[in-house]
C-alpha cells in the first residue's frame, strides 16, 4: 500500500484534517478529498493556469503541487473567494464583463488575479497582462479578462476610500 | 415592434455559477461504484499486434480489469458516423502511435495509471505513411484494405461528394465543385496567378480534455460527456451495444470549450464498453497528450491558380485541395467537402473547378475545426485575391469590391442566394484597420480578407416551451452549452416571443433522454435554427394557450389577441399563462407545452439555411533582425443579421479571431517520425494575455437579413476563417515577400527576410 500521510490544514477558512497518499497532488486531494471541484485540470505541466490555487496567499499549481505540502497552511480555491455578502469584485466584474465563455479557465483567472490585486491594489494594464501571462484561455481573447480585472481593481480601490 | 429583452447585452445565464465554482463540467461528475479508465496506447505509428500480456497489470493493487478488443465479442466494435472505420479498441492492428490498445479499469486514476505501465503489447511493425506525399505514392502500404459499412448517409449529399471507389489508394474521401470552361478562361485572362499554401496541422486545444462516464447497465447505457453532438454520440453507442436509441442516453453538462473538437464521437465507446465489461460504472478523463492523440485539425496544401482580366475580373479558379486527415475518417470527408465550397471565395467566378483529396496517414485522426475547411482553403484562395491585386497594381479592397457578389446572387449553383451585403462589410473593415494605423508604417503590414460559409449543417432542430403554473418558462432543446452563450441567447428570444422578463427564462439543454432532438452543435446554427424552433415552440404555446383560454371564459379564440405573458381578451382584460394554466386544469397545477420542429422546408427549404461571413483584418509590425510579429491591430465585422446578444456575438468574434491568430502565428503540431514532437501545451504554443494586438475592433453589421428568430444568422466561426490569409498578406506587405505556410513563427519570417528582396 501506499504511504498514506496526514495532512491538516485550512481550506477556504474551513479547518480539514484527512490523510492521503504521498503521491496526491493538491488538485485530486481538493476535487476529489473534498469536494471542491471548481477547481480545475487541464495540461498537468503548470503551464496553463487552470488549476490556481493560494497556499498561504501565493498562488500555485495545484497538478503537481503535492496535497502533503499544505499541511499547516492555509489555501483558497474558487469557491473561497465569495463571501457573506456576495460575489468577490473580481467575480462580479467576470460576469459583467462577458470575461468568460466555457468557463473551464475561470477559476485560474480568478485565483491569480486575486493573487495580483492582494498585491498590487491598482495595477495598470501592463501589470495585469504581464501577471496573467501564465493563464491560457482559449475562448475569450483575453481583452474581457483583463478589462474586468482592471474594473474591479478600480471597484475596490473605491470602495476602501 | 421593438425587442426588449433580445438585442440587449444581458449577463450570461451561466456566469454566476462559473465564476464560484458550481458549474458542473463531465470531469465533475461522479457515480456510486465508479472504477477509473486509463488507456493503453500504441507505441508505433504502424504495427501488427502480435501479443497483449495483461497479467501484471491484472496483479496490481486495485485493478478490476483490463479490456482489449479481443473482450469486445458480440459488440459491433468500431465507431464513425460518416465511415465506421475506427475501431473502439485496436483490433490486431495499430495505425497511429497513441491509439488506444487497451483499457485499463481500477479503483483509482492512480492505481490504473500504475497498471496501464505494466499492460506489455507485443508488435510487429508495418511501413508506415507519415504524411500525404508517403501516402499517395504508388508504393504506399494501404491503412485501411477494406471499405467499411457506412454511417450516417446524410454525408453524401455534400456537393460532389463521390462514394470512395473500393480501397486501392490512402484516399480517404474525394470531393469537387466545377461549371465553365476553366482551361479556356485561363488561356484568356490578362494574367494567372499561382498561389500555393500549407496550413498547419493544429489541435484545437480545448482546456476540458475529452472525457466520460459510462454506466452499462445490461439492458440500457447511460453516459455524461463533453460531447457537442450528444444525439449523434447516441446513435454510434447504441450500434455498439445493439440496444434501442431510446435506451441510450447521452448527457452533456456544461463543456470546457470545443471549437468542433468536440464533434462526433470521441471517447465515449471507450467508456462504455468498460462499464459494459466491468460491470461498474466508468469514467474515463484523457490527459491534455491522450486528447491530442485523439484528434487533431486536418492540415492542408491548397494550390490556387485564377486568370484575371486587366480590369481586375475573375475570369476562372481553379484549386486542388490535399488533407492530411490521419488514421481514421472521423467528420473529415466532411471538411473536406466544406473545404471545396469555402476556398473560392463570395465572388463572381464564371468558370470554376475545385478538386480536394482527403488522405490517410499514419498520424493522429483529423476531424471538425471551427471554421470547418473554410480557414484551410480559404488561406490559399484569400491569397491569391492579394497577390493578383500586387500584379495587377489594383488596391486589394478594391480587387475584392469589384469581385464580391452582391445580395441575391448565387454563391453555388442551386444553393441559398447570398444573404449578406460583403461590400459593405469590406468598407467597414477597411475603414477601421486604416483609422487605427499608427504614423509609422516602417516594417507595418495591413492585410484583410472575406469568406462565406455555407454554415447551419442540415436543419434539424426541436424544441419544446412550457410555461408552468407560476407563469415562469421552461426551455427545453438539445443544443450544448459549450461557452457560445447558448443558454443566454436561447432565454432571450423565449422571454422575447412570450412576452416575459428574461428571470423567469429557464433553460434544459443536452440530454437525449429528456429533450427535445437537436441534430448537432457546430456551424454557426445554434442561434439561427436551435431558435427557431423555440420561436416556433413558442407560437404553438401561444395557440394552445389561446385555446385553453377561449374554453375557460366561454369565447372562441379568435377573440383572444396575444398579450405580454398571456392573452388579452374581447373586453380589454388580460389572462396570464399561468392564469390559464391554474384555471384549465382547476388548481394551480399542470402546464402547456408548446412544440416547435425545423426541418428542410419553409425558410429553410433552400441549402444552407444561411450564409455565414468571414470578414476580419489584421495588421502587424515585424521586427527585422528577429522576425517576431507583433499584432498591433485586429478588426472583425460580424454580419450576423441580428445580434440577440451584443456582446456575446462580440465575444465570439474576438475569441474566433484570436484561434485564427494562433494558427497564424504560434500552433502547429509538429511530426518528426512515428509520432509528434510537441504532444503538450508547453511546447504547442497558443496565444497568451501578452500576444493581445493593441488595438481590436469587433464591428456588428445588423442588417436582419437571416433566417433566425428577428433575422439572427449565425456567427462564432466566420471571424476566424479570413485572418490566416490577413496575416501571411500583413507579413507580405510589411517585408515584401510573400510567405507560403502558417503559422509564421519568428524563425519562419525571419528566414523569409533573408531571401533576395524580390523588389531589387
Amino acid at each position: 500500500m501506499p504511504e498514506l500521510c496526514e495532512i491538516a490544514a485550512t481550506v477556504n477558512g474551513v479547518a480539514v484534517r484527512r490523510t492521503a497518499p504521498a503521491r496526491t497532488v493538491l488538485a485530486a486531494f481538493l476535487r476529489d478529498d473534498l469536494g471542491l471541484t471548481g477547481t480545475k485540470v487541464s495540461c498537468a505541466l503548470q503551464v496553463c493556469g487552470v488549476c490556481a490555487v493560494l497556499v498561504d496567499g501565493e498562488p500555485v499549481s495545484s497538478c503537481t503541487y503535492l496535497a502533503v505540502d499544505i499541511d499547516g497552511r492555509e489555501v483558497v480555491t474558487v469557491e473561497g473567494l465569495a463571501g457573506a455578502d456576495g460575489l468577490h469584485p473580481l467575480q462580479q466584474a467576470f460576469v459583467d464583463h462577458f470575461a468568460l465563455q466555457c468557463g473551464f479557465c475561470t477559476p485560474g483567472f480568478l485565483i491569480m488575479a486575486k493573487a495580483l490585486l492582494d498585491r498590487v491594489p491598482d495595477p495598470t494594464q501592463e501589470e495585469v497582462v504581464e501577471h496573467l501571462e501564465g493563464n491560457i484561455c482559449r475562448c475569450t481573447g483575453y481583452r474581457p479578462i483583463v478589462a474586468a480585472v482592471l474594473d474591479a481593481a478600480a471597484r475596490m480601490t473605491e470602495a476602501r476610500g | 415592434m421593438t425587442p426588449k429583452v433580445a438585442g440587449h447585452s444581458v449577463p450570461r445565464a451561466d456566469g454566476v455559477a462559473k465564476v464560484t465554482g458550481q458549474a458542473t463540467y463531465t470531469v465533475d461528475v461522479t457515480l456510486p461504484g465508479m472504477l477509473h479508465g486509463v488507456a493503453v496506447r500504441a507505441e508505433r505509428a504502424h504495427a501488427r499486434i502480435s501479443g497483449i500480456d495483461t497479467s501484471a497489470a491484472l496483479a496490481l493493487p486495485g485493478v478490476a480489469a483490463v479490456v482489449t478488443a479481443a473482450d469486445l465479442e458480440g459488440l459491433f466494435p468500431r465507431f464513425g458516423h460518416i465511415v465506421a472505420d475506427h475501431p473502439i479498441l485496436a483490433i490486431d492492428r495499430v495505425r497511429y502511435w497513441g491509439e488506444p490498445v487497451a483499457l485499463v479499469l481500477a479503483g483509482s486514476v492512480d492505481e490504473a495509471n500504475d497498471a496501464a505501465a505494466a499492460v506489455e503489447v507485443d508488435y510487429e511493425d508495418l511501413p508506415t505513411v507519415m504524411d500525404v506525399e508517403a501516402a499517395l505514392s504508388d508504393v504506399a502500404p494501404l491503412l485501411h484494405e477494406v471499405s467499411y459499412e457506412g454511417g450516417d448517409a446524410s454525408f453524401r449529399t455534400l456537393s460532389g461528394g463521390a462514394p470512395v471507389p473500393g480501397r486501392d489508394s490512402n484516399v480517404a474521401h474525394e470531393a469537387s465543385v466545377a461549371w465553365g470552361d476553366v482551361e479556356l478562361a485561363l488561356a484568356e485572362a490578362e494574367i494567372v496567378v499561382d498561389t500555393t499554401m500549407r496550413y498547419p496541422m493544429l489541435y484545437a486545444y480545448a482546456m476540458e480534455p475529452y472525457n466520460a462516464v459510462a454506466d452499462f447497465r445490461g439492458d440500457s447505457l447511460e453516459v455524461v460527456s463533453t460531447a457537442q453532438h450528444p444525439f449523434m454520440v447516441r446513435e454510434d453507442l447504441a450500434r455498439v451495444f445493439g440496444l434501442p436509441l431510446s435506451r441510450v442516453r447521452v448527457r452533456v453538462p456544461f463543456v470546457g470549450g470545443g471549437y468542433g473538437s468536440k464533434s462526433y464521437t470521441k471517447v465515449e465507446p471507450l467508456a462504455a464498453v468498460g462499464s459494459w465489461a466491468a460491470g461498474r460504472p466508468v469514467k474515463l478523463v484523457l490527459t491534455v497528450e491522450e486528447s491530442i492523440y485523439t484528434t487533431r485539425v486536418d492540415a492542408a496544401v491548397v494550390h490556387v491558380r485564377s486568370g484575371f482580366a486587366a480590369d481586375g475580373r475573375i475570369l476562372a479558379r481553379d484549386v486542388t485541395i490535399t488533407m492530411d486527415s490521419g488514421a481514421y475518417a472521423d467528420n473529415s470527408p466532411m471538411v473536406l467537402g466544406k473545404a471545396v465550397n469555402r476556398c473560392f471565395g463570395p465572388y463572381r467566378i464564371p468558370n470554376l473547378r475545385v478538386h480536394g483529396r482527403s488522405v490517410y496517414t499514419n498520424t493522429v485522426p483529423a476531424s471538425s475545426y471551427r471554421g470547418f475547411g473554410a480557414p484551410q482553403g480559404a488561406l490559399a484562395g484569400e491569397a491569391n485575391i492579394d497577390q493578383a491585386a500586387e500584379r495587377l497594381g489594383i488596391d486589394p479592397g478594391e480587387l475584392r469590391r469589384r469581385n464580391l457578389l452582391a445580395r441575391g446572387e448565387e454563391l453555388l449553383p442551386g444553393k441559398r442566394p447570398l444573404d449578406a451585403d460583403i461590400a459593405a462589410d469590406l468598407d467597414l473593415l477597411v475603414t477601421s484597420l486604416e483609422e487605427g494605423a499608427p504614423q509609422d508604417r516602417r516594417w507595418y503590414g495591413i492585410g484583410f480578407g472575406v469568406s462565406a460559409s455555407d454554415a447551419g449543417a442540415f436543419p434539424v432542430s426541436t424544441a419544446a416551451v412550457k410555461v408552468l403554473p407560476d407563469g415562469s418558462v421552461l426551455v427545453l432543446n438539445g443544443s450544448v452549452e459549450m461557452g457560445q452563450g447558448s443558454r443566454t441567447v436561447l432565454a432571450q428570444i423565449a422571454a422575447e416571443e412570450l412576452g416575459v422578463a428574461l428571470d423567469q427564462v429557464a433553460v434544459e439543454q443536452s440530454d437525449t433522454g429528456t429533450v427535445p432532438y437537436e441534430r448537432t452543435t457546430g456551424a454557426s446554427r445554434t442561434t439561427a435554427l436551435a431558435g427557431l424552433a423555440i420561436a416556433r415552440a413558442c407560437g404553438d404555446l401561444r395557440r394552445r394557450a389561446r385555446g385553453m383560454a377561449a374554453e375557460v371564459l366561454g369565447c372562441e379564440p379568435d377573440d383572444l389577441a396575444d398579450a405580454p405573458g398571456g392573452v388579452v381578451g374581447p373586453d380589454g382584460g388580460t389572462l396570464s399563462f399561468g392564469g390559464i394554466v391554474a384555471r384549465w386544469f382547476g388548481s394551480a397545477a399542470g402546464e402547456i407545452t408548446g412544440i416547435g420542429l425545423v426541418r428542410r422546408g419553409d425558410d429553410t427549404a433552400v441549402m444552407p439555411p444561411f450564409w455565414e461571413i468571414g470578414c476580419s483584418g489584421v495588421a502587424v509590425r515585424v521586427d527585422p533582425e528577429t522576425g517576431y510579429v507583433v499584432v498591433d491591430q485586429l478588426v472583425t465585422v460580424g454580419d450576423v443579421g441580428f445580434a440577440i446578444n451584443p456582446a456575446g456575438v462580440e465575444g465570439q468574434d474576438l475569441g474566433a479571431a484570436t484561434q485564427g491568430l494562433g494558427a497564424a502565428l504560434y500552433e502547429e503540431l509538429v511530426y518528426d517520425g512515428p509520432h509528434p514532437i510537441n504532444p503538450n501545451v508547453v511546447d504547442y504554443r497558443v496565444p497568451h494575455a501578452g500576444d493581445m494586438p493593441r488595438r481590436i475592433d469587433t464591428i456588428l453589421a445588423q442588417r436582419h437579413d437571416g433566417i433566425g428568430p428577428f433575422g439572427a444568422k449565425g456567427a462564432g466561426e466566420g471571424s476566424l476563417n479570413p485572418i490566416g490569409s490577413a496575416v501571411a498578406a500583413a507579413i507580405a506587405r510589411a517585408t515584401g515577400r510573400w510567405p507560403t505556410e502558417l503559422p509564421l513563427t519568428p524563425e519562419r519570417v525571419w528566414r523569409l527576410l533573408q531571401e533576395p528582396d524580390p523588389g531589387t
